[in-house]
């Protein structure tokens, strides 16, 4: 079938929104976990930064961007009419 | 009309699970009555095995199906909660419960690479997987790699590629099963094995994905239960406070002004000092076995003949014949004693700091040392969103919506354990450091005999300098040990040690049985049903899977029983093989409309193959196993070492694909609609690829 230029702007939101996610988790793991070392020298509440940051900082972002992601796309979905229907 | 019965159904798990959890906190209860009135540890370690196993075999009888899509995909019709609990325990395995927190125990800080790179991958599943296979909507993941690139070339290296990565998986589950019963129950171990088959084929075999998604959500609530509470018990003790993810800085802190002490200790780098005698003693007589073997003979005997020549006290003289009684047999055996002293130079060394990331003795090994780091957790966060098992499981929620929530639930439900990992080995680290050190031998605490007597590799502990005083370089601590022994070192009764057990064995079983369904669908489904007879009749289909399941499940049970030895490495070469060989198709099959058959089958070709060759030439076992010669310095690119080849496999898997896709023809129109297809979950007057 042929696409509306609807379908190919969800399209397009839905990369945007994926890039921007996937930018997020390569600061968090891979920005963060290369800077470990100096983030470490930052202690909060007993916790080096780094460490901290790895062991549940990291953790805890992953958890609120997928849940992020599927409230948005779920709502995405209805703005284009592309949801699927409630049979 | 659906959606409400959908809502009902939801409902009535919610009831039914809630019963159930307060059951099994009732049963727990028991047991501690029980135990108060004299119940031995023995029979609580049985309690604990029967109960759940019947348990997990009642759940499977009353989900035994004969419908395919029942069997294949539980119907379609699991909730995202629940299927995020599934998922949870699906993926968290013997390994993670445990073993991980003593990883994190012994590693500190670079053992975070299986924490962020065991959760990060789910982001990648989320974004780019699960919400499009859930559209896609048929039974396996080299389904979809053979509807995407047509014929059954991709199909069938998706197939070897899934039974590859799973099947040295579910070994290590069923290995995990057997050492779990051994070490409650006193069962031996090979019957152990096959006690903890036998769960997990009641599951499976008669309900296939729809028994093991009920079962699995069971065993999650006990896991969850039995990896929680110690920690919080132990949380309150050291911190005060019952949320240990949060509190537990404090007791790193001490455990960081414990590790300066224990450097500087006079006492402790007089163990270290005998430890390095010991092993540079080792080190020299390796250099000449032969000599070194007649010489240490020669000594022993000419010693014991002078004490009884000078008519000592016979107890002096019994202790040296009992010295030449345990002396090696011959020089092979001595080689191999001597071999393992000369391991003991990594004992003589300080404390590694906690918290300190990237050890090394200069900056050029700190980096190499970030380097691998980074490259482990990239491969384990791609192998995550690239192992069949996993993506699977985002085939049975109802619709796009609930697999994208049902990803969120995943992560949270592993989250849980993930996130508490990190705080209980720094709290079980400060017991160590601050009670267990420099309390005197006369005076162990119970749990450190008691480990000790089940299995020396968990707990060993020796006065090296015969002061009576316990010094830290005269502990060794297994890794196993830091999760197993948490009840007792937070003086919790031993039911609780018991449900740590119960929870171990319910990671392991949950895990294996998701592992042997990906392998035996594989052959039933996508080789037998696909390839090789499409015709087949939906009985037909299902007795064949059923035999399959049975076949593998022995074979791998036969495999765990002999316990093979590099079975660690192989369940972490496993995430580079997926992620190398699945992930670039997987994804670009859906982003890319014009990837190719071509492309797709000689990257994932390419991307296994260099994983695999650079494991071949760099791991010590493998290269044994394939005669590779040249040293393995001159094998080794950028100092990666073979645990994290996907990190070479997977950009070549992504640069073989685009190059030769665009050298080939574009995919022709049915393929470019079934992309249109996979990225909308809902198109007007579109084709169907629901799988019946």
């Amino acid at each position: 079938m042929q696409l509306t230029e609807r379908h190919k702007e969800y399209w397009r939101r839905n990369m945007r929104m994926t890039a921007i996610l996937l930018a997020i988790w390569f600061v968090v793991t891979y920005v963060v976990g290369f800077y470990a070392r100096e983030l470490n020298e930052l202690v909060i509440f007993g916790f080096p930064f780094g460490f901290y940051m790895g062991a549940q900082g990291s953790l805890i972002i992953y958890v609120i961007m997928i849940f992020f992601y599927a409230i948005r796309m779920n709502k995405l979905d209805k703005e284009y009419d592309v949801a699927e229907g409630e049979g | 009309m659906a959606t409400q019965t959908q809502a009902q159904f939801a409902q009535s798990l919610k009831k039914y699970y809630s019963i159930y959890a307060g059951g099994f906190i009732a049963f727990v209860i028991l047991l501690a009555i029980a135990e108060q009135m004299g119940l031995t540890p023995k029979y609580i370690g049985y309690a604990f095995l029967f109960a759940t196993i019947g348990l997990y075999a009642i759940i499977g009888i009353m989900s035994r199906t004969a419908d395919v899509a029942e069997y294949y995909v539980a119907g379609r019709r699991v909730p995202a909660f629940f299927n995020g609990m599934a998922t949870g325990a699906d993926w968290m395995s013997a390994a993670s419960f445990i073993g991980m927190a003593g990883g994190l125990y012994i590693q500190g800080y670079d053992g975070l690479a299986f924490i962020m790179g065991w959760t990060g991958g789910y982001v990648l599943v989320a974004l780019f997987l699960a919400p499009y296979l859930r559209k896609f909507g048929q039974f396996t993941i080299p389904d979809f790699l053979g509807a995407r690139y047509g014929g059954h070339t991709a199909r069938s290296i998706g197939v070897f590629a899934a039974v590859l990565c799973s099947f040295t998986y579910v070994v290590a589950q069923i290995y995990g099963v057997g050492i779990i019963t051994s070490r409650f129950t006193g069962i031996p171990f090979n019957i152990g094995v096959f006690v903890g088959l036998g769960g997990i084929l009641v599951c499976s075999m008669l309900g296939g994905m729809r028994a093991v998604t009920w079962t699995q959500v069971a065993q999650y609530v006990i896991l969850i239960i039995a990896y929680l509470l110690p920690v919080v018990w132990l949380s309150v003790q050291i911190t005060h406070f019952p949320i240990p993810q949060l509190s537990y800085g404090y007791a790193l802190e001490k455990v960081t002004e414990r590790e300066k002490e224990i450097t500087n200790n006079p006492k402790e780098i007089e163990v270290r000092n005998i430890l390095k005698a010991k092993a540079t003693d080792a080190e020299a007589k390796l250099k000449d076995p032969t000599a070194a073997y007649a010489a240490d003979k020669a000594t022993l005997e000419k010693k014991l003949a002078d004490l009884k020549a000078a008519n000592v006290a016979p107890d002096q003289i019994a202790a040296t014949e009992k010295a030449l009684a345990a002396f090696p047999k011959d020089v092979d055996a001595a080689k191999a004693q001597w071999t393992k002293e000369k391991g003991l130079a990594a004992r003589a060394v300080p404390p590694r700091p906690h918290a300190e990331a990237f050890v090394g003795k200069d900056d050029a090994a700190r980096n190499t040392s970030r380097l691998n780091f980074l490259a482990l957790v990239f491969c384990l966060m791609v192998g995550t969103a690239a192992l069949p098992h996993i993506l699977m499981r985002y085939y049975t929620t109802p619709s796009v919506k609930e697999a994208r929530q049902s990803v969120g639930w995943s992560l949270f439900f592993i989250f849980l354990l993930y996130f508490t990992a990190p705080s209980l080995a720094v709290l079980v680290k400060f017991d160590v450091y601050s009670h267990l050190v420099g309390s005197s031998f006369a005076d162990l605490p119970r749990w450190v005999a008691s480990w000790a007597a089940v299995d020396p590799t968990l707990v060993s502990i020796k006065d090296l300098n015969g002061d009576g005083i316990v010094q830290l370089a005269e502990i060794v601590l297994g890794q196993d040990i830091i999760v197993l022994a948490t009840p007792e070192i937070a003086g919790l009764p031993y039911v609780v040690s018991g449900l740590v057990a119960a929870g171990g064995l319910a990671a392991a079983l949950s895990t294996a049985d998701g592992l042997l369904l990906t392998i035996a669908n594989a052959l039933s489904h996508d080789v037998y049903y696909k390839m090789i007879d499409p015709h087949a009749s939906t009985k037909r289909r299902l007795t064949i899977a059923k035999m399959l399941l049975l076949l593998v499940a022995a074979i791998a049970a036969t495999v765990a029983a002999q316990k093979p030895a590099d079975i660690l490495f192989l369940v972490s070469a496993a995430f580079s093989f997926a992620a190398a060989s699945f992930f670039p198709a997987l994804v670009l099959g859906i982003f890319w409309k014009r990837a190719s058959s071509w492309g797709a089958v000689l990257g994932m070709a390419a991307g296994l193959g260099i994983t695999f060759y650079y494991m071949a030439t760099t791991q010590p076992w493998l290269r044994g196993l394939f005669g590779v010669t040249g040293s393995i310095a001159d094998n080794t690119w950028f100092g990666i070492s073979p645990i994290s080849a996907g990190i070479f496999g997977v950009p070549l898997g992504f640069a073989v694909i685009i190059i030769v896709s665009l050298l080939t023809p574009a995919p022709d129109k049915k393929t470019q609609e079934l992309i249109e297809h996979v990225r909308y979950p809902q198109l007007r007057g579109d084709i169907d690829t629901r799988a019946t």
